[in-house]
């Protein structure tokens, strides 16, 4: 969609509306600093000192919060431990050795061979998909949610379609709080930019738009299984 | 949306003898209040994220056409498209301008109030276009026709067998003696129908919490995943959002939204918290292919740089309504507009002009428990009592009003005539009263003690008091 001419007459108003009341002419040079400033220095809020723990007590936190939030959690040790994490759940509620995932390295690592027994697809998600198995960039401990970053490793849509979603996501990947985890994307994409989508996920779907009664799975997973490594 | 602020008081008058409608407010109302303060409880940091929340918004509403220059370069670097809509006429036909663009049929929505107050569907309708709300709420009042009655939780005021009624009325390819008594078999069913519509869209249409100047993004915050299914699944993703939503950094987005939830839905946090920037990038394989951000204005620059300015802050967490006795009696109808409860009541007169909005600002008892709550603590009494300033300025309250105010003013302006009547007055109620001291019944007040007895002054008025005690000290 071109901007055209109507568009910048459009901007112009409403730009011109909202510097008129703020009685300013607009490009002044003072202005311009103050908001230059604190988009470099990016001040932090208060940040809520429940997550500034050392690592094994935010782990704790993490799963706390996760499944205060319904997701369902655990632990393992080792990558090995994954898949046979996956097929526990896969059995524990009934469902299919069928998955989704993406074309993330680690998840692509892992032991398939020795699980010839669950059927997987790499792409993104179809309606029809019952169970995605996703990898999180990042964890934040102060409230059990999962940071996901959108792209050929893991589609957004994984997030989303299937009925169960389980996520895989590294202890050392869980931080305290989002800044945290701000500062750490940053490092991997560079300054203020971002992927397609940054996914917040804390527990699985949910509405309590019915009499108010809180049901899970409305429109995305009604289950959400985070596996926490190492 | 229709208006209907004018008849307000006859909205109101319907509303309270509803009993159905009562009891859905009314249990709706003590659950979401328990729920904040058992999650705010939790959380000793809550009243210093309130106050840098409130600062946030100040500061940025303060350079916001440079923040709008700052967001305008990195979303556009990002592959985004920005329109500016002076007015709620403007932002229609820009969407219906994508939408046409992009030979859309099917269009799914996410929640938006800003699509509420421009009367989006309505246009697309009119157009030749399908819109499909997927928020569950949404989806209820939109298949009644209705407009919701709370800006979080739309169909707050209908009972599960309402919405029974309504799921089989319009899902006729569904078989008709189908069980609907427990709430889970209609989400489930909803989830059904949804998903086609879903699949199917061809432009999806969502709402922003928030844009972020540093990175060129939006933010939505939902609980079900429906905005995110809108935005993911078709070739276009449209945001559709108002000037007031920016904020300057990640950092800042993260402040708020310690505090959204928590004062929403009383969650530690919704469970999804998306950050859109830009189209589908090279390698993507799913995510839209365009993306574009429509900024609605529709009066609200107006409001920067005076006392009214307070109220862009808002970032529409419901709070102030689920604590408002006037909302918990009468519920969002009544109100007549898009926005209700305290919120409403100083945004509406602002939208849609003091005279055909009047009703609200004078429709609460300031009593206050609005601005205890709200996370970006605006003075909502004091926003409330500056419209009623104004309509009394302007000569649009009631003859009535006025007379009073007259009369009130006559006898405050002239200390020996005041004092008389009031001594005169406490006496006489204090007579009135009798040995239980309380009024039950007062002339001009019948709609007061209906509810509750007056206690009776004891006698004699504070400045006779103040007079006698001063005397004996000296």
């Amino acid at each position: 969609m071109s901007g055209g001419k109507s568009d910048n007459k459009a901007r112009e108003r409403v730009l011109g509306a909202v510097r008129r009341a703020l009685g300013v002419r607009g490009g002044e040079n003072a202005r311009l600093a103050i908001v230059r400033g604190r988009l470099e220095n990016r001040p932090r809020g208060p940040v809520p000192a429940r997550g500034n723990l050392a690592a094994p007590g935010r782990v704790r936190l993490f799963m706390q919060m996760a499944a205060g939030a319904d997701a369902t959690t655990e632990r393992v040790k080792r990558n090995e431990d994954i898949l046979p994490a996956v097929e526990k759940f896969l059995a524990a509620h009934d469902l299919r050795h069928e998955l989704v995932h993406g074309a993330d390295a680690f998840i692509a690592a892992l032991d398939w061979g020795g699980h010839k027994n669950i059927r997987r697809r790499e792409g993104v998600a179809r309606g029809s998909d019952e169970v995605s198995l996703t990898r999180a960039f990042a964890g934040v401990a102060e409230t059990g949610t999962l940071v996901m970053l959108s792209g050929p490793d893991n589609p957004v849509t994984l997030n989303f379609l299937p009925f169960s979603q389980i996520a895989i996501v590294e202890a050392g990947d869980i931080a305290g709080d989002y800044e945290t985890v701000w500062q750490r994307l940053r490092q991997h994409l560079g300054d203020g930019t971002m992927p397609r989508t940054v996914n917040w996920i804390t527990g699985p779907s949910r509405t309590a738009d019915i009499g108010q009664m809180l049901l899970l799975g409305a429109h995305g997973p009604a289950r959400l299984h985070i596996i926490v490594v190492g | 949306m229709k208006v209907t602020t004018q008849s307000f008081v006859d909205n109101a008058r319907e509303a309270l003898s509803d009993a159905r409608l009562g009891e859905a407010i009314r249990f709706a109302g003590r659950g979401s209040v328990a729920r904040r303060q058992a999650v705010v409880d939790r959380l000793p940091e809550f009243d210093a994220l309130r106050d840098a929340a409130r600062d946030i918004k100040t500061h940025t509403l303060q350079y916001l056409d440079v923040y709008y220059e700052q967001y305008e370069a990195k979303m556009r670097e990002a592959g985004g498209h920005l329109h500016f809509a002076p007015t709620a006429q403007d932002a229609c036909d820009i969407v219906l301008d994508i939408c046409r663009k992009a030979g859309a049929k099917n269009v799914t929505k996410g929640k938006s109030m800003i699509t509420e107050e421009i009367g989006l569907n309505a246009y697309l309708e009119a157009h030749g276009l399908n819109p499909v709300e997927t928020d569950l709420g949404e989806y209820i009042v939109q298949i009644r026709d209705e407009g919701p009655s709370h800006i979080i939780t739309p169909a707050i005021h209908l009972t599960p067998e309402q919405v029974a009624e309504d799921f089989r009325r319009v899902h006729t390819d569904l078989p008709a003696d189908r069980d609907l008594s427990e709430a889970v078999t209609m989400v489930h069913e909803a989830r059904a129908v949804l998903r086609e519509r879903f699949l199917a869209a061809d432009v999806g249409i969502t709402g922003a919490n928030f844009l972020i100047a540093e990175t060129g993004s939006s933010v939505i915050v939902t609980n079900e995943g429906n905005g995110d299914l809108t935005q993911s699944l078709p070739r276009v993703h449209v945001v559709v959002t108002s000037i007031e939503k920016m904020v300057p950094t990640l950092e800042d987005v993260s402040v708020l939204l310690r505090v959204l939830a928590r004062s929403a839905t009383g969650q530690e946090l919704s469970v999804y918290t998306t950050f859109s920037t830009g189209p589908r990038r090279e390698n993507d394989g799913d995510g839209p292919q365009d993306y574009h951000v429509v900024v609605l204005d529709n009066g609200r620059s107006a409001m920067l740089g005076g006392e009214q300015s307070e109220m862009l802050r808002c970032i529409k967490c419901g709070a102030c309504m689920n604590h408002c006795p006037v909302y918990q009696s009468v519920g969002g109808h009544a109100y007549g507009w898009v926005y209700p409860g305290p919120m409403g009541a100083v945004l509406d007169p602002q939208l849609l002009g003091i005279e055909a909005a009047g009703h609200l600002p004078n429709a609460s008892t300031l009593c206050g428990r609005c601005e205890e709550i709200c996370p970006v603590r605006i003075p909502l009494p004091r926003l409330m009592r500056n419209w009623r300033t104004e309509q009394h300025e302007r000569g649009l309250d009631s003859a009535r009003a006025r007379l009073a105010l007259v009369l009130w003013l006559a006898l405050a302006r002239r200390p020996r005539l005041y004092q008389a009547a009031t001594r005169i007055a406490a006496r006489l109620l204090a007579l009135l009263g009798g040995k239980t001291r309380r009024l039950g019944r007062l002339p001009l007040a019948g709609g007061w003690t209906a509810h509750r007895d007056l206690p009776a002054p004891e006698g004699r008025s504070f400045h006779s008091q103040w007079r006698a005690q001063r005397d004996k000290r000296q």
